[in-house]
């Protein structure tokens, strides 16, 4: 017991000084079987299978947090991409779907509920340039909705007519939502090589090759990996590498025994653990902060790249180990306005875009919750997706845009989105006209697979 | 089931014998206990081992707590896998 203590103590400060915390149960529904020719019946059936599945998720996931005195901070629901089941429909707005999945996550208490979503990274079916148009409206009508669009990958290229409409449907969601500081944008994200498991949002959703319905389980816990840096004050980076390593080991762990027990639970099949360090806007738990515990002064400054290259890679060594399956979007995200230390350096001056488009290279997903001036047009916004997307599918890795330009307000000003969604002064974007480039319309081939260079 | 018992606070009269003494009205078992001043404060560690079925750690959370905060303590109950989770291969 004595040799034990030291251990258990350590838990017990990462979770009560570090907030280790599982970020996320993400119960995954497939809705294939809602598939109706009658957009009615197909909606009563979506609301049907998401309450018979997900009833006890909240339950089962506070039940959980409370045995094992670890909090658990959001239940999520995933579903199939809606595009493809409205598409069967004769629908011609799929507002109405987004309006059932709203009312289904609030029936069993979920925070949101991801798949408001299309895949349309070679082209548009007729269901998904329904569901994109319809994006602004169902964003606006909903409130745990939370929409995704993948608009490239590495196999098939960028469809560059699919960025140039997001940059439009953007700019209409923030337009739609400006009395909420353009908050419909923060529930967003344009992909780029998008995950079919992924249990964080807004980018969750529940892809074909999954079984029926799946558990996946988030954890977070950036101020556990940064306690063990501070602790390192002159250390080499191969002793960096192994302090993170062994961190994001426990971290797992402790989400793999969350998602085991709440599948068992719930009589439902566990499907990964994404080991992200997701930070929240508190105070100690950034990534920010770790990549200044590294030695630079503030997130933004030259070696900020390699810091956050070296966190990444060595979070997903440490928790590969520490899982059956791992899967998602698994590394350090960046968010800006969910991210304490982020914001802090964007204040500064020490951190801009130009600097977090290079960090998206190595990091786990893209640009994400940034505040920009909502005078910035469309095509600006989609020459922002068109080069996240680029670096996505040259790198065989996942990006994504989720940027909010806030409408009335412009570069420094702060906008509150509240809760886990933080807080952000705007930033300032490059406003070079490149309205010819996004005209253009049509596709980027996909890459050549071999003379890596 | 096994559970973990932690109690960290100021060190004073009555803290081991509070705490077994619920334990031992609830019928609970103590296999394992330690305590050390770490950093400061007062910090004891106990093993325990539940009767499955018959209790849950809520109950035993809800009578403990009501202990902690009369004495000025924090107590937590736990069940030990979060531990062996963690920290052993």
């Amino acid at each position: 017991m004595r040799d034990y203590t030291g251990n258990i103590i350590e838990t017990i400060q990462m979770i009560n000084e570090e907030k280790l915390d599982i970020r996320t149960i993400t119960m995954g529904i497939s809705l294939l079987d809602c598939i109706d020719s009658d957009g009615e019946k197909a909606r009563k059936k979506i609301y049907d299978k998401i309450i018979h599945y997900a009833k006890d998720l909240v339950k089962i996931g506070d039940e959980i947090a409370g045995e094992y005195g670890i909090p658990i901070i959001n239940k999520r629901i995933s579903v199939t991409p809606i595009s493809l089941i409205a598409g069967a429909s004769d629908d011609t707005d799929y507002v109405a779907y987004a309006k059932t999945l709203d009312e289904a996550a609030k029936a069993v208490g979920v925070n949101f509920i991801g798949g408001y979503s299309a895949l349309v990274q070679k082209g548009f079916t007729k269901g998904d340039r329904i569901l994109i148009d319809s994006i602004p409206e169902a964003l606006t009508v909903t409130d745990r909705v939370c929409s995704s669009v993948n608009v490239g990958s590495t196999r098939s290229g960028i469809n560059m007519n699919a960025v140039k409409r997001m940059g439009e449907i953007i700019k209409e969601t923030a337009e739609k939502t400006a009395d909420r500081d353009s908050i419909g944008c923060a529930k967003l994200v344009v992909f780029a090589n998008a995950v079919e498991d992924n249990p964080f949002m807004a980018g969750a959703f529940h892809g074909v090759g999954e079984e029926e319905v799946v558990i996946n389980v988030g954890v977070s816990g950036p101020g556990v990996v940064n306690k063990a840096l501070r602790d390192l004050k002159e250390a080499t980076f191969d002793e960096i590498s192994e302090a993170i390593k062994k961190s994001a080991f426990k971290i797992t762990r402790a989400g793999q025994l969350v998602a085991n027990e709440a599948a068992k639970r719930l009589n439902v099949p566990f499907g990964i653990v994404d080991l992200s360090l997701a930070p929240t806007p508190e105070i100690g738990d950034s990534v920010a902060r770790i990549i200044e515990s590294m030695g630079i002064g503030t997130c933004g400054g030259y070696g900020t790249t390699a810091a956050l290259a070296l966190l990444n890679d060595a979070v997903k060594k440490g928790g590969i180990m520490a899982s059956s399956h791992v899967g998602g979007l698994s590394g350090a995200f960046i968010p800006v306005s969910e991210d304490e230390g982020m914001i802090a350096a964007v204040q500064s001056g020490a951190l801009n875009l130009e600097k977090l488009e290079a960090m998206t290279c190595v990091c786990s997903v893209g640009l994400d919750m940034i505040a920009i001036p909502g005078n910035v047009s469309a095509a600006v916004i989609s020459g922002m997706i068109a080069d996240e997307a680029a670096i996505g599918v040259i790198n065989h890795k996942t990006t994504a845009v989720r940027i909010i330009p806030v409408q009335g307000k412009d570069v420094g000003e702060m906008v509150n989105f509240g809760g886990l969604l933080g807080y952000a002064p705007v930033m300032r974007v490059n406003q070079t006209d490149n309205s010819a480039f996004i005209a253009r319309g049509g596709r980027i081939p996909a890459p050549v697979h071999s003379f890596k260079n | 089931m096994k559970t973990i018992i932690t109690v960290i606070g100021q060190d004073k009269v009555g803290i081991i014998a509070n705490v077994s003494r619920i334990l031992a009205d609830e019928k609970i078992n103590i296999s394992d206990i330690s305590q050390t001043i770490l950093q400061d404060y007062f910090t004891m560690t106990m093993l325990t081992e539940m009767p499955e079925q018959c209790y849950s750690i809520g109950d035993l959370q809800t009578k403990l707590n009501a202990l902690g905060e009369e004495m000025g303590l924090e107590i937590r109950v736990q069940h030990e896998a979060i531990f062996d989770a963690m920290h052993r291969i």
